[in-house]
């Protein structure tokens, strides 16, 4: 029975006592693990989350993006959904082929899901599977990434962390097939919660490409806080997607932390074309010489959607090099935030970081919110941001009317055009593909 | 062809055109010359559409149809063609994609079908050839990091690609080097046909070297104030404009 078909006169626990229920509720159901160091760090991020409580928008983070309405509701922590893979069929990505892991309210499908790679290419669990069976490597890179000291959703999720995907590609090797996770809501019967925890560890000079992909079904809301942890090695190689499909009622928080070593490359496209309240935390320390990282990012709300990136670049090293493309384009009512902090320890010399975010309103009523924040403490580096936001260049528009194309169709055009300098940095030709159709039926108008 | 009566034309509160009349007809080539801010660009910018006007007063027949009722995109449909003084960059759309979606829109408000890939190309091979433009160019986003003269090239390959019965060039040869020139001229100049007409606005003589034409009219303050033949535009290199001027401001 879903708490939101409850009679208005019974108070309705907040978001925040449910979680702290469903906690208590879940240790109990432990045996041995709740004295595990694991589960020891699981209660040392509930009190740290009890301690910050839900952000207001009087935090500096959460300035432009307000949670409120997130968590004055009260989500199924654990909704069992019935979801078959007839189901799923519509949602799939045509022509995309590798290891697919699907999760249905933050749990793993097993049933579902489809490993191809071998085992001696790269190890792929559920995380619930890995912390018995990968203890040792959990407990080196768990929460040792994604620090939840100061801020709330990562403690909460690290203390709900249950599952998830586990990822680790040994030394030396390549993953020739990519690994899709995707998650999915099932928000059709009840208000549903989901908080994934994944883990990404490529081994020295290593080659793996994954995508994580967030979908909502049904017309309940939906809150997804997920945490992905990625730890590249020296000379490793991680192709890292995200896409975001969700519906309006959804609510989704994301942290991907990430930590180079030497020599290593970090290449990620975040994708958001729909969702209610989008919050994605990318974090990328370069702890290593000559290292590469480059983000791109595009989104394009259109209602009352709200997409906030948040993105951060930490130079801890001298000699390495990123690279950062943002680009949206708003319609309606809709909102977006970017904030795009680089820092240049004052060791890391030589650092070259580049960032660049560009946006196109297309109306009145919709607003869109950038910061860029470069803190450098070095002085030997090249540095440069830029930002724009603007409206649809209308001499532009003029010129391909006066040449017989309808304004519509020329505003189609010049969006999709615009987009498409994000989407052909997708690697992956099925996902870029995929994208693509679905960013040109957005922008049709 | 073209009827303009008394075509006046505003931006915001500024008068820019107070009653042009001009008459072309189907073969005939007009230069509309005058000096700096008497209205030659404005005018160019009504006749295609430019949303940046008001029409305060007049009419512009196009072949029997209200020209000034229509959107941009049909005027292009009807067959009237802008070539930019400043022909706009466009990232990420290349100009062949561009001009496939251009003629195939223009098709379909013709009631043609549409062109297939292979006589596209076909069409496309041929007329480049006639400006003498390179494959490689029309691959590239449209005008994005081209040269002055490759923009002006493109323009009259764009031109020669839509066919169009009304040509307006507006100020075609600025930032023109003489060669430059030279090949946009003629470019213009063999789709020249006794079915289509010109309207070539300059402030420069040295066009009309190229592009001959059959009238010449002296715009100044928002009106046509002097038309003549061909000779016109000489005594205009000669003597300037400043004798316009004075005959204006005289009351002749």
């Amino acid at each position: 029975m879903s708490k939101t078909n409850q009679p208005d006169n019974t108070p309705v626990p907040t978001f925040r006592d449910q979680l702290l229920a469903g906690f208590r509720a879940s240790e109990e159901r432990m045996n041995g693990e709740s004295k595990s160091a694991l589960h020891q760090v699981r209660r040392a991020a509930l009190q740290t989350f009890e301690t910050l409580g839900f952000p207001t928008i009087k935090h500096e983070e959460w300035k432009y993006s307000n949670v409120a309405g997130l968590i004055n509701k009260a989500y199924e922590l654990e909704q069992p959904s019935a979801l078959t893979a007839e189901e799923l069929d519509v949602l799939q990505i045509p022509n995309l082929s590798g290891n697919i892991l699907y999760f249905v309210n933050g749990q793993y499908r097993a049933d579902l899901s489809r490993i191809v790679s071998p085992a001696s290419e790269v190890q792929i669990l559920s995380f619930r599977e890995a912390m018995s069976e990968q203890s040792e490597a959990v407990g080196a890179y768990f929460s040792r990434l994604a620090d939840f000291q100061d801020n709330a959703f990562t403690a909460l999720n690290t203390a709900f962390a249950f599952d998830g995907v586990f990822i680790r590609v040994p030394d030396n090797k390549t993953v020739a097939e990519p690994i899709v996770m995707r998650f999915i809501n099932d928000a059709r019967e009840a208000n549903v919660a989901a908080q994934p925890r994944n883990l990404i560890i490529a081994g020295r000079n290593a080659e793996v490409k994954v995508i994580e992909s967030y979908r909502t079904l049904g017309e309940q809301s939906s809150f997804t806080n997920t945490v992905t942890e990625v730890s590249v090695a020296r000379d490793a190689r991680v192709e890292y997607y995200k896409v975001q499909n969700d519906t309006e009622q959804a609510y989704h928080i994301g942290t991907t932390q990430v930590r180079q070593a030497d020599s290593s490359l970090f290449y990620s496209a975040t994708v958001t074309l729909n969702g209610g309240f989008v919050r994605n935390n990318l974090n990328i320390v370069l702890d290593g010489e000559h290292c590469e990282a480059h983000m791109y990012g595009l989104y394009i709300p259109n209602g009352r959607q709200h997409i906030d990136n948040h993105t951060l670049v930490d130079h801890a090293k001298p000699n390495s090099y990123s690279n950062e493309l943002y680009k949206g384009i708003l319609e309606e009512r809709s909102t977006g935030v970017f904030n795009g902090k680089i820092f240049v320890r004052p060791d890391a010399q030589k650092t070259n970081a580049y960032q660049s975010c560009k946006n196109v309103v297309l109306s009145p009523d919709a607003t869109m919110n950038t910061k860029p924040q470069l803190e450098i403490y070095a002085d030997d580096v090249k540095c440069s941001h830029g930002t724009t936001t603007g409206k649809l260049n209308e001499e532009a528009l003029f010129y391909m009317q006066s040449r017989g194309i309808p304004k519509q169709q020329a505003q189609t055009l010049l969006m999709y055009a615009f987009a498409e300098d994000v989407l052909n940095k997708i690697k992956i030709d099925p996902i870029r593909e995929y994208l693509e159709k679905v960013v040109a039926q957005k922008l049709a108008i | 062809m073209l009827t303009i009566s008394d075509l006046q034309a505003n931006i915001g509160e500024k008068q820019i055109l107070k009653g042009i009349n001009l008459t072309v007809n189907a073969g005939e080539v007009h230069a509309i010359m005058g000096p700096n801010g008497s209205g030659k660009s404005t005018l160019a910018s009504v006749l295609a559409g430019r949303e940046d006007y008001d029409i305060t007063g007049g009419s512009v027949d196009f072949e029997g149809k209200d020209l000034l009722d229509m959107a941009p995109e049909e005027r292009a449909a009807e067959g009237i063609f802008l070539a930019f003084q400043y022909p706009v960059e466009i990232p990420g759309v290349s100009t062949t994609n561009f001009l496939k979606t251009a003629m195939n829109e223009i098709r379909k408000y013709r009631g043609q079908d549409p062109l297939d890939a292979v006589q596209f190309l076909k069409l496309m091979k041929e007329k480049m050839k006639l400006v003498n433009i390179d494959q490689s160019l029309l691959s590239r986003a449209l005008n994005e990091g081209f040269s002055g003269g490759e923009k002006k090239r493109n323009e009259v390959f764009q031109m020669a690609m839509l066919e169009p019965k009304l040509a307006i060039l507006d100020e075609t040869d600025s930032g023109l080097d003489i060669d430059a020139l030279r090949i946009v001229a003629e470019g213009v100049n063999k789709l020249r046909s006794p079915e289509r007409a010109t309207i070539v606005v300059t402030h420069y003589q040295r066009l009309l070297d190229y592009i001959v034409p059959d009238f010449v009219h002296v715009l100044y303050k928002g009106r046509i104030v002097k038309s003549g033949p061909k000779e016109l535009a000489l005594e205009l290199e000669e003597k300037g404009y400043d004798w316009i001027k004075a005959e204006v401001e005289a009351g002749v």
